[in-house]
């Protein structure tokens, strides 16, 4: 590996790591984007939020295990249920906190807010709340990559509600045609908004792929390391000149689809939800794993997730005494 | 030495191999940009000069390829999109309106979307509905963006210059009418500010605001009424945004009387927008209420008696400056 470790995203592994600390780190980033979420939930509740915010607790091991295969210097888009591929490219809890309470200190000056949150600093090219909205984004990313020959690769993420819009199929198109290093993450939480995909979608995910020649995948997106080999190898091959890639996440969206659904039982039933928060959650398969190889003691985790959750409340904290944004702020940045 | 002159063709043709020269970032990505050259032929030599990989054949994917210019804009290229006629920027409209304008913004000012799109407005063409608009207003409506609308081919050259080092997105609207005019183009790299309006031809009694293809026929009119004993101001903002108020506005404190020119629809469009503001600014200074003059609200029509109906021409101008002038 040629890769010089100041290239790393924050929290990326260091040159020298052990099995055991990556896969216990990994442990660390999915209890933190699950705590992330308690909390923006907590906040929304106490009416400490402005507007709403879309939970990404459920799906951790989707955005974990694909991060952990990018460089700091790689390229991702997010989705308006983003908070989770944010932390897990590298982005500061307290800073995104800031963000979702519309403060100074927000990545985006608190001009962003939950579905928008950008970070030039670990490749993130913003979060997007129009549905699709990012895959020409992320593609051009990778078209840069292409034409002024560095490495880089890009990692357009999207909910399988995005496979209606039609701008998703012209820019895969493009990206197979030219063989451009971007992979395309559909993570099928199986709800478009409120309602089921199958009864949105036509043929099946992989299917598209295969229309345009383009490499697809599957994996359990409940299983970080299942997500994280899958990944690695379709990061590697986009990295190395072979082109797009396309990989569909099968995950479950554990909340209503923001924060405000909360009656939801006319499109899904609590038992279902309560069968994928007890059989298939991914923090738990992950610890499961981890004890099971000998790699953490139950007292080991149940620290780390206490040490994460107080570096939660501390950024929670950070962020409701942070300052609002000036009013003169509020034509600035319109052009640069 | 006698001047050279250039079409308008060639004046965007040589700004663009110029950038292309001078900053190995810009490239061109459009349908039919590199060995067609457009179907204007506007681009014609740019691919035997800079190779495919920096003019770039698209499929029909106005949505994908303007996509994919906003993205690398944002990770370090400048490129120029092609849309080939006006009327297709409906296909791109979420990739400019919602991803391009608001980047820096939503961004809290850390990602820049350095991008021009180039496209063409204008009817008369016999090209009917879907290939003869001109959309100018919708982008002009957009914070995040700047409109440019350039009529001469010195105007071009500059204009496009500029477009193409700003930080913003910048759309670029020429009329395809226009393409074969021929005017002064100087052979050095000079630029033109966005935000400039550019009085065309200097007057007494009345201002004509005129916007890129209106500008000619301003100019026709101004010397219709010229032998009438009218003597007609020609301004052309050569932007609608930023927008030169102040220029506008202190030519129409100078006549006193305004007709505003632009092919766009009419109603709710540029020439309302540039109306309201002399309105505004010069209220009292106006001897008659500012006149609004665009396209008829109607598709554009095929069959050509028809379609000349829709917009204005060097008559219909001349005859409504010339009731203006005689009311007061």
């Amino acid at each position: 590996m040629t890769t010089a470790t100041s290239k790393r995203a924050a929290g990326h592994e260091a040159a020298n790591e052990t099995e055991k600390e990556k896969w216990l780190r990994v442990y660390r980033k999915l209890v933190s984007i699950r705590l992330f979420e308690e909390q923006v939930n907590e906040l929304y509740t106490r009416a400490l939020m402005p507007g709403l915010a879309h939970l990404y607790s459920g799906e951790e091991a989707v955005a974990v295990g694909i991060c952990e295969t990018l460089r700091i210097d790689d390229y991702i888009t997010s989705t308006h249920r983003g908070h989770g591929h944010c932390l897990a490219k590298g982005a500061a809890p307290d800073r995104m906190f800031a963000e979702l309470l519309g403060k100074e200190a927000g990545y985006c000056r608190g001009k962003g807010g939950s579905m928008h949150i950008a970070d030039p600093a670990t490749g993130n090219l913003g979060a997007n709340a129009i549905v699709g909205g990012s895959v020409g984004i992320a593609t051009g990313a990778a078209f840069t990559a292409k034409h002024l020959g560095t490495d880089r690769v890009a990692v357009c993420f999207f909910g399988e509600g995005a496979l209606g819009q039609g701008s998703l199929y012209e820019v895969m198109n493009l990206a197979q045609l030219w063989k451009l290093p971007v992979i395309y993450v559909c993570e099928n939480n199986l709800y478009n908004e409120y309602t089921h995909y199958t009864e949105t979608t036509a043929g099946t995910i992989l299917g598209r792929a295969a229309a345009f020649g383009i490499e697809g995948a599957s994996v359990d997106g409940q299983d970080v390391r299942a997500v994280y080999e899958v990944a690695s190898r379709l990061v590697k091959r986009a990295r190395a000149g072979g082109g797009p890639g396309f990989l569909q996440c099968d995950t479950y969206r554990y909340s209503g689809h923001h924060v405000g659904d909360i009656n939801r039982e006319y499109y899904r039933t609590k038992q279902e939800e309560q069968q994928w928060k007890s059989e298939r959650d991914p923090i738990k398969l992950h610890s499961d794993w981890l004890l099971a190889q000998g790699h953490a003691d139950a007292g080991t985790l149940e620290e780390i997730s206490s040490e994460v959750r107080r570096q939660m409340e501390a950024a929670v904290k950070f962020a409701i005494a942070a300052p609002y944004p000036g009013v003169e702020q509020v034509d600035q940045d319109v052009y640069a | 030495m006698p001047e050279r002159e250039l079409t308008f063709a060639q004046a965007v043709r040589e700004a663009l191999a110029e950038e292309m020269r001078r900053d190995s970032r810009v490239c061109i990505i459009g349908e039919d940009v590199a060995e067609a050259g457009t179907p204007f032929k506007v681009l014609s030599g740019l691919v035997e000069e800079f190779g495919a990989a920096r003019v770039v054949d698209t499929p029909i994917s106005e949505a994908g390829f303007t996509g994919v210019a906003v993205g690398a804009a944002m990770t370090g290229l400048r490129p120029v999109v092609d849309i080939m006629f006006g009327d297709f920027i409906t296909l791109t409209m979420d990739q400019m309106v919602n991803q391009a304008a608001k980047a820096h913004y939503m961004s809290g000012g850390h990602w820049k979307v350095p991008m021009v799109m180039r496209t063409t407005l204008g009817a008369t063409r016999r090209s009917a509905a879907q290939h003869s608009q001109s959309l100018h207003a919708w982008f002009s409506h957009v914070p995040g963006l700047k409109v440019v609308l350039p009529s001469t081919p010195y105007d071009a050259k500059g204009l496009l210059k500029t477009a193409i080092r700003d930080e913003n997105p910048v759309v670029f609207f020429e009329d395809k009418m226009m393409y074969k005019l021929k005017g002064p183009v100087p052979e050095d790299d000079y630029t033109i500010p966005l935000g400039v309006a550019d009085v065309k031809r200097q007057g007494d009694d009345i201002t004509l605001v005129a916007t890129s293809s209106m500008v000619q026929v301003a100019l026709g009119a101004a010397n219709q009424l010229e032998r009438e004993g009218i003597s007609a101001e020609v301004v052309d903002p050569r932007t609608t945004w930023p927008l030169d108020e102040k220029t506008l506005i202190d030519s129409a404190k100078k006549t006193s009387r305004v007709i505003v020119l632009d092919e766009g629809y009419g109603r709710y469009g540029v020439a309302s927008e540039i109306a309201a503001v002399i309105a505004e600014g010069a209220f009292y200074d106006l001897d008659a209420p500012v006149k609004r003059m665009g396209a008829m609200h109607v598709p554009i029509p095929f069959s050509p008696p028809l379609e000349d109906a829709t917009v204005p021409t060097e008559q219909t101008v001349f005859e409504a400056a010339k009731a203006m002038c005689s009311r007061s």
